[in-house]
C-alpha cells in the first residue's frame, strides 16, 4: 500500500472552517487525510501546538485562517503570519522541510480553494514521504 | 378602560441585510419581532454578493453569522414565503394582515439534510444564480440558506403539477415533506412597523439594444456577482455563459437604468459605479489576463476610501475608465464576440469585448399592504431630520426601500429605524428564568462518564460512514462509557432521548458525532443545559461536512470518521465547566459632540428612557449646521436648527454641557466614569456607552489665490451672501466655481462628498436671483448621487455651465489688470477655455478636526488615514467602534448631508440602546486567563491584543509583583496572547493547551 500521510489542520472558525464546511456542501472531494482542529483564529495556534502535532506523528500541519484584513479579531491572521516565518526559519535550521507546515488564507466561501489546498498538500506529502520529526522527541 | 397597554411587539418587512439588523437590534432589547420575508430563506441581495467594496470583504462570510443569529434569536419570529397584506390601527397598536405561502416542507421536522434536492427530477432555471445554472423543483435558495430548509416550488413540482414522482416524500427520513400544506393568513399585533423591503434591480430589457437575454454574452451586475462567486455557477472561475470560455476583455456599462430620463428613471442609483469597480478589480483577480474598461458618466466614489478604491483600481489592477454614454450593443455571430457602439470626445466608436456587464441601478420597490407618500421617483417622501420615517405614522423605513443606497447606508437606517420603532414599543416581560441558575450539575473531581451519539443524518453520514462501526469504536474509548447511533442526531425525539441518556448513564461530558459545531453546536449545548449538564462539556465531531460529505472511500471515511471522534472524546475529557461572565450596565449615556448628530443621538436615546449628558466644547450647539441656510430641497435648516436646540434643551433626561471639554475616560462598556472639564470645574458622569459625534469642519483653502482678492469665496462664503445679502448677486454678470479644491488629491486624497451639491444649490440660489449670470462650474466628477441627481439636471437646464477638468490639467488662476481671470484646457474641444468671472467661488471640502486623535486616544478608538474615525466594519457595522459601547455618528465618520448625518446618530443611538437594555453585559465564556504564578510580566501579550484587555498590573500591592491582568469585559478570546506567551501562563478557556496537546496525543495514539 503507498504511503498516505497524516495532516493536522488548525482551522479558523470563521472563515476556513466554514470553507470546510461549504466544501462539504458543494459535495467537492478531497483525499480523506487531514484531521481538522477548530479553533477560534488562526492566531491561536501556539508554535507548540504545530510541533507538538509533527512529533505525536504528523507528516504535515495545516493551518488555515482568515484572508488579510478579514481578521474576525481584527489582526489576528497577521500574528500568525509573523509567527509563521519565524517558524519556518526554525524549521529550516532543524532540517525539517518547509513544505510540511502550510498556512493558507482561505475564507468561508472557499470551499474549493480548501478541497484543492488539501488535495496538494496530501499530494506533496505522499511525494515527501513519512515525517523525519515522527516520535523524534529528542529534538 | 384599562390602561394603554404598550406593545413589546415590532413588524420588519424584507429579510435582507436592513431586516435583519433591525431585527437583531430590537431583539436586542427585548422586543419581539416578527421578520417577513417573502423569499424561501432571508439575506437578499447581499447573500447573492461576491466580494462588497472598498475592502472587499467576503459578502457571505459577513452576512451568514448575521443571518444564523437572526434565525437564532429567542425574539425574532422568521416568517419565510410570507407577505404583508395590510396594516391597520395606528401607532403603538397596529393590526397587520400576513399571507404565509406553503412551503410544502415542515419546518420543524426538516433537518436541512439534503437528501431530496438530488431525487427530485425536475431541473429548472436556478434565479438565485441569475438563470445561469439550474436548480430543481425542490430546492434550497443558496446553500448557506437561513432557514436551510428547502422549499417545493409548485409551479414545476411533478406532484402538484400532474400528480405523480413524490420522491422528495420517500427519501426524506425525517418526514418532513408535506404535499397537504395550505397557504395561510394571519393577524398580528404590533406597535411599530419597519420596511426593509429593499429595491428593485433595474430590468434590464428595459433598454432592448443592450442585448440581455438576446445576446448570450451580456450579463447583468448581479449576475456576473455569481459569476465571481466562488459558490457560483463556475464555482468562481469567471466564464461567459455563451460558450464557457474565459473572457479577456470586459466591459461594464454604467448606468444602465439610471439618470436616464427617457425610461423615467432620472435619479442616480448611488452604488452601481463602486460595484462596477469592485467587479472589474476582483475579476482580474481571478484571472489577470482578464482586461476591464468600465463606461462611466461620472465616477462616483463619494465614500470612505472610495477613490481610493478607484485609484488602486486605476494603477494597480489596470482598470480602464472610458467616460462614454454606450449607445448599443451588437453580436459577432461567428464567435458570440460584442462590439459595444459608444461615443466620447473624439465622436462615434466602436470597440470589441468578450462580455459585457450592464451596471443595473436600483429602482423603487411598491409599497404593498401600506400607505407610504413617495414622490415622483417612486421613493418615499421623508423629512430632513426624520430621515427612517416615512409619511405613515408608526412605519419605519430601512435601506434601499427608502433611496438607493448602499450596504452601510442600509444598515444606518435599519439600526435607526429600529431605535424609532423602541419610541413606541416596550420591552417584553422577561422570560422567568432564562439560565438553569443552580440546577446544573457539578462535574468537579468526578470521573469522566463520556456519553457519544453518533448521528446517521439519513444516509448522509451512514451512507458512507459505518456508523455502527464508529459507535462499537468509541465504546472502546477511555472516559466513554455509553456511545448510540441516531437516524437524526438533532431531531427532537433524539435529542429529548439524550437528556434521558444524561440522566440514566450519569454522563457528565457529551460528544456528539454528526454535523457541524458552526450551525449545531448551539442546538445540542442548549439540549444539555436542559439536561442540567454545563453546556461546555460537550463536543462535536464534524463527520458530515468535513467527512462523509467529500470522501467517497467507505473504508477511509470510517477510519476518519473514528479518529475524529477519538479526537472529540480527548477534547471534551479534561473540558471544565465555563460560566458566563456578567458586568453590571449603567443605564445612561454620553453624548461628545453637539452639532445636529450629536443632538439627534442624544433626542433619540433621551426618547427611549435613557439619561443622557451632551457634552459640547463650543458656547452654542448646533456645530457645522449654524453656516448652513438652505438645504438643496429648500428647507430651512436655521429654524430646523433652532427647534432641535429647544428640544433638547427642554428635554427632562439630556443635560448639557457647553463649553465643556473632556479629560478623562475610564472603564469599558456599560460601567464607564467621564471626567468633564467645564467653566472651571471637573464633574464626573457615569455612563454606560459613549456616542461620539464631533463633526468635521469645513476646509479654508490656501490655493487659487484665496485670501488675497474680496472676490474669491468659498462656497460656506457664497450660501451666506445667499442667505443675508441676496441683492449683492444681482450686479454678477459671471461665476466661476471650481470643484474639488484641495480635495482628491495631495493631503486630502478623499471626495468631501457634500461639494458637488453645495455648487449646484449655491448655482441654482444664484440663477434665481439673477437669471442673467453665467456660471460655469468646473469639476472632475459631478457627485449628486441618488436622488440629488434631479438638481444638478435642474443647473443644466438653468443654463449652469459644466466643464470637467483634468487633475493633472486643474485651472489657473490669476488677477490680471484688476480682473480674476481662470484659464482651463478644455477637455473635449482641446481648447484653452479663458474666463473673467466678477466672482470666483471654492469648493473647498471639509476636514476633519485635527484634535480628534485626541478623544482617539482617551476612548481607545481608531482614525483612519484622513483623521475621520475608523468604525468596526465599514459595511455591517457603521456606527460601532471596535471597542464595545462606543459609538460614532456624523461628519466625524465621513461629511454627511444633513439627513445622513440624522440618520447616523439615530442609528448610533439604536446601537446604543442594544447595549443598554441589558440589565448586564455577558462577556464571551471564551476568555484568556492568566496563570500569575506562570507570568514573568513581560508584556508582550499587552502589545498583541486588538482589544487592549490585557495588561500588565501590580497584583499584589505589597510585593510590588506584577502580572498580566485580563479584562473580561474586551476579551473576545482570540487567543493571540496565549499563542505568543513566552512563559505560557496564558490559557484560553474552552480551548485550552493542554487539552489541545492531548486531542493531538490521541489521534497518534495506537490503538
Amino acid at each position: 500500500m503507498s504511503f498516505e500521510p497524516k495532516i493536522v489542520g488548525f482551522l479558523c472558525n470563521w472563515c476556513t472552517y466554514a470553507g470546510a464546511d461549504l466544501a462539504g456542501t458543494s459535495r467537492l472531494q478531497y483525499p480523506p487525510n487531514m484531521r481538522p482542529i477548530r479553533v477560534m483564529c488562526s492566531g491561536a495556534v501556539d508554535s507548540v501546538y504545530i510541533l507538538r502535532a509533527l512529533l505525536e506523528g504528523a507528516d504535515g500541519v495545516f493551518i488555515g485562517g482568515c484572508h488579510p484584513g478579514d481578521c474576525h479579531y481584527v489582526s489576528g491572521n497577521y500574528k500568525t503570519r509573523r509567527r509563521m516565518v519565524l517558524f519556518n526559519s526554525i524549521m529550516r535550521a532543524l532540517g525539517l522541510d518547509e513544505g510540511r507546515v502550510l498556512l493558507r488564507w482561505i475564507s468561508a466561501a472557499e470551499g474549493k480553494k480548501f478541497a484543492d489546498t488539501v488535495t496538494e498538500m496530501t499530494e506533496r506529502l505522499r511525494q515527501l514521504g513519512p515525517s523525519p520529526f515522527r516520535k523524534l522527541w529528542e529534538v | 378602560m384599562s390602561e394603554p397597554k404598550f406593545s413589546d411587539r415590532v413588524l420588519v418587512i424584507g429579510g435582507g441585510i436592513g431586516g435583519v439588523q433591525a431585527a437583531l437590534d430590537l431583539a436586542d432589547t427585548g422586543r419581539k419581532v416578527y421578520l417577513v420575508e417573502s423569499a424561501p430563506a432571508i439575506g437578499g441581495y447581499m447573500a447573492m454578493l461576491d466580494k462588497t467594496f472598498p475592502t472587499n470583504d467576503c459578502s457571505m462570510c459577513i452576512l451568514s453569522p448575521k443571518l444564523v443569529s437572526c434565525a437564532r434569536h429567542p425574539n425574532v419570529e422568521l416568517m419565510t414565503l410570507s407577505q404583508l397584506v395590510t396594516i391597520s390601527g395606528e401607532p403603538g397598536r397596529f393590526r397587520v394582515r400576513i399571507v404565509r405561502h406553503a412551503r410544502s416542507v415542515d419546518l420543524s421536522r426538516c433537518t436541512g439534510c439534503g437528501d431530496c434536492l438530488e431525487k427530485c427530477p425536475v431541473k429548472v432555471p436556478n434565479e438565485f444564480e441569475g438563470g445561469l445554472a439550474q436548480r430543481r423543483a425542490i430546492y434550497r435558495l443558496y446553500a448557506q440558506a437561513v432557514p436551510n430548509a428547502p422549499v417545493i416550488d409548485r409551479r414545476f413540482c411533478l406532484k402538484f403539477t400532474k400528480d405523480r414522482c413524490g420522491n422528495c416524500a420517500r427519501v426524506c427520513k425525517a418526514g418532513a415533506i408535506d404535499y397537504s400544506q395550505q397557504d395561510e393568513e394571519i393577524e398580528l399585533e404590533v406597535g411599530a412597523v419597519i420596511n426593509a423591503s429593499g429595491s428593485v434591480i433595474v430590468d434590464p430589457q428595459l433598454r432592448k439594444e443592450f442585448g440581455h437575454r438576446r445576446l448570450a454574452n451580456v450579463v447583468t451586475a448581479l449576475e456576473f456577482e455569481r459569476i465571481l462567486s466562488a459558490s457560483g455557477p463556475y464555482s468562481g472561475h469567471v466564464l461567459r455563459p455563451g460558450d464557457g470560455k474565459e473572457p479577456k476583455r470586459i466591459a461594464w456599462v454604467q448606468c444602465f437604468g439610471s439618470r436616464d430620463e427617457s425610461i423615467d428613471h432620472g435619479y442616480c442609483s448611488s452604488v452601481c459605479c463602486m460595484y462596477a469597480v469592485k467587479e472589474a478589480v476582483i475579476a482580474r483577480e481571478h484571472n489577470p489576463a482578464i482586461e476591464p474598461t468600465i463606461f462611466y458618466m461620472d465616477i462616483r466614489a463619494y465614500g470612505k476610501e472610495f477613490d481610493r478604491y478607484i485609484e488602486r483600481a486605476q494603477k494597480q489592477y489596470r482598470v480602464r475608465f472610458v467616460q462614454a454614454r454606450v449607445a448599443e450593443i451588437l453580436e459577432q455571430k461567428e464567435n458570440g464576440g460584442l462590439i459595444v457602439r459608444y461615443a466620447d470626445n473624439g465622436g462615434q466608436r466602436s470597440e470589441l469585448f468578450d462580455l459585457v456587464v450592464l451596471s443595473c441601478g436600483l429602482s423603487a420597490r411598491e409599497f404593498t399592504g401600506m400607505t407610504v407618500k413617495v414622490d415622483s421617483t417612486g421613493f418615499p417622501v421623508t423629512r430632513l431630520t426624520e430621515p427612517v420615517s416615512s409619511s405613515s405614522a408608526g412605519v419605519f423605513l430601512a435601506g434601499s426601500c427608502a433611496v438607493p443606497v448602499a450596504i452601510p447606508e442600509t444598515v444606518m437606517a435599519a439600526s435607526a429605524a429600529a431605535l424609532k420603532a423602541m419610541t413606541l414599543t416596550v420591552p417584553a416581560a422577561k422570560a422567568v428564568s432564562e439560565e438553569q441558575g443552580g440546577s446544573e450539575l457539578d462535574v468537579a473531581g468526578a470521573a469522566p462518564r463520556i456519553g457519544v451519539f453518533v448521528c446517521n443524518c439519513g444516509i448522509n453520514i451512514g451512507g458512507v460512514v459505518r456508523v455502527p462501526e464508529v459507535v462499537e469504536y468509541a465504546r472502546t474509548l477511555p472516559g466513554v462509557v455509553y456511545a448510540e447511533e441516531n437516524l437524526y442526531s438533532c431531531s427532537a425525539d433524539t435529542l429529548t432521548k439524550l437528556k434521558q441518556r444524561v440522566r440514566d448513564y450519569n454522563l457528565n461530558r457529551v460528544v456528539v458525532a454528526s454535523c457541524s459545531p458552526r450551525t449545531h453546536e448551539p442546538l445540542f449545548q442548549q439540549t444539555l443545559a436542559e439536561a442540567g449538564l454545563n453546556p461546555h462539556l460537550f463536543a462535536m465531531a464534524n463527520i458530515r461536512d468535513q467527512c462523509s460529505w467529500v470522501h467517497p472511500d467507505r473504508d477511509r471515511a470510517t477510519e476518519k470518521a473514528k479518529d475524529l471522534v477519538k479526537m472529540a472524546v480527548a477534547r471534551v475529557r479534561r473540558q471544565l465547566p465555563l460560566k458566563p461572565v456578567k458586568l453590571p450596565v449603567t443605564r445612561a449615556a454620553l453624548v461628545v459632540g453637539g452639532g445636529i448628530s450629536g443632538m439627534a443621538a442624544a433626542l433619540a436615546l433621551a426618547d427611549t428612557g435613557v439619561d443622557v449628558c451632551l457634552v459640547e466644547r463650543e458656547p452654542v450647539l448646533g456645530g457645522m449646521a449654524r453656516r448652513i441656510y438652505e438645504t438643496i430641497e429648500g428647507e430651512d435648516v436655521q429654524r430646523l436648527l433652532a427647534e432641535m436646540v429647544a428640544q433638547i434643551k427642554s428635554h427632562p433626561r439630556i443635560r448639557i454641557f457647553t463649553e465643556a471639554e473632556i479629560r478623562r475616560i475610564n472603564g469599558f462598556v456599560g460601567s464607564f466614569e467621564t471626567t468633564v472639564a467645564v467653566a472651571g470645574r471637573e464633574e464626573i458622569v457615569r455612563h454606560g456607552v459613549v456616542i461620539v459625534a464631533t463633526g468635521a469642519q469645513y476646509r479654508q483653502p490656501d490655493e487659487y489665490l484665496y485670501g488675497q482678492d474680496p472676490r474669491i469665496h468659498t462656497q460656506q462664503e457664497l450660501e451666506e451672501i445667499v442667505a443675508r445679502q441676496p441683492e449683492e448677486l444681482k450686479r454678477l454678470d459671471t461665476v466661476v466655481m471650481i470643484q474639488c479644491v484641495g480635495s482628491r488629491e495631495g493631503e486630502h486624497n478623499y471626495c468631501s462628498r457634500v461639494c458637488c451639491t453645495e455648487a449646484v444649490k449655491n448655482a441654482l440660489a444664484i440663477k434665481r436671483i439673477n437669471p442673467d449670470c453665467d456660471i460655469y462650474i468646473l469639476y472632475r466628477d459631478i457627485r449628486t448621487y441618488g436622488t440629488l441627481e434631479r438638481y444638478y439636471r435642474q443647473a443644466r437646464e438653468a443654463g449652469v455651465i459644466f466643464v470637467r477638468y483634468e487633475e493633472t490639467d486643474k485651472p489657473q488662476v490669476k488677477v490680471s489688470e484688476g480682473k480674476l481671470q481662470v484659464e482651463l484646457l478644455e477637455p473635449v474641444l482641446k481648447m484653452l477655455l479663458r474666463l473673467q468671472p466678477d466672482w470666483l467661488i471654492l469648493s473647498s471640502g471639509v476636514t476633519p478636526y485635527a484634535d480628534a486623535s485626541i478623544l482617539g486616544q482617551l476612548l481607545k478608538v481608531p482614525l483612519q488615514q484622513d483623521g475621520f474615525f475608523l468604525e468596526a466594519h465599514a459595511k455591517l457595522r457603521p456606527v460601532d467602534f471596535a471597542t464595545e459601547g462606543v459609538f460614532v455618528a456624523g461628519m466625524c465618520r465621513y461629511p454627511k448631508f444633513i439627513p445622513e448625518a440624522v440618520a447616523s446618530a439615530q442609528a448610533a443611538a439604536g446601537r446604543a440602546a442594544t447595549v443598554l437594555a441589558r440589565e448586564y453585559i455577558e462577556a464571551e465564556p471564551y476568555q484568556a486567563v492568566v496563570n500569575p504564578e506562570r507570568c514573568s510580566a513581560c508584556g508582550m501579550c499587552e502589545k498583541l491584543c486588538a482589544y487592549r484587555a490585557i495588561e500588565v498590573q501590580v497584583i499584589d500591592e505589597r510585593s510590588g509583583r506584577r502580572a498580566a491582568v485580563v479584562n473580561q469585559a474586551m476579551c473576545k478570546g482570540c487567543g493571540a496572547c496565549a499563542a505568543n506567551c513566552r512563559s505560557a501562563a496564558i490559557d484560553i478557556r474552552g480551548f485550552v493547551a493542554e487539552n489541545i496537546s492531548r486531542e493531538l496525543a490521541a489521534l497518534f495514539a495506537e490503538d
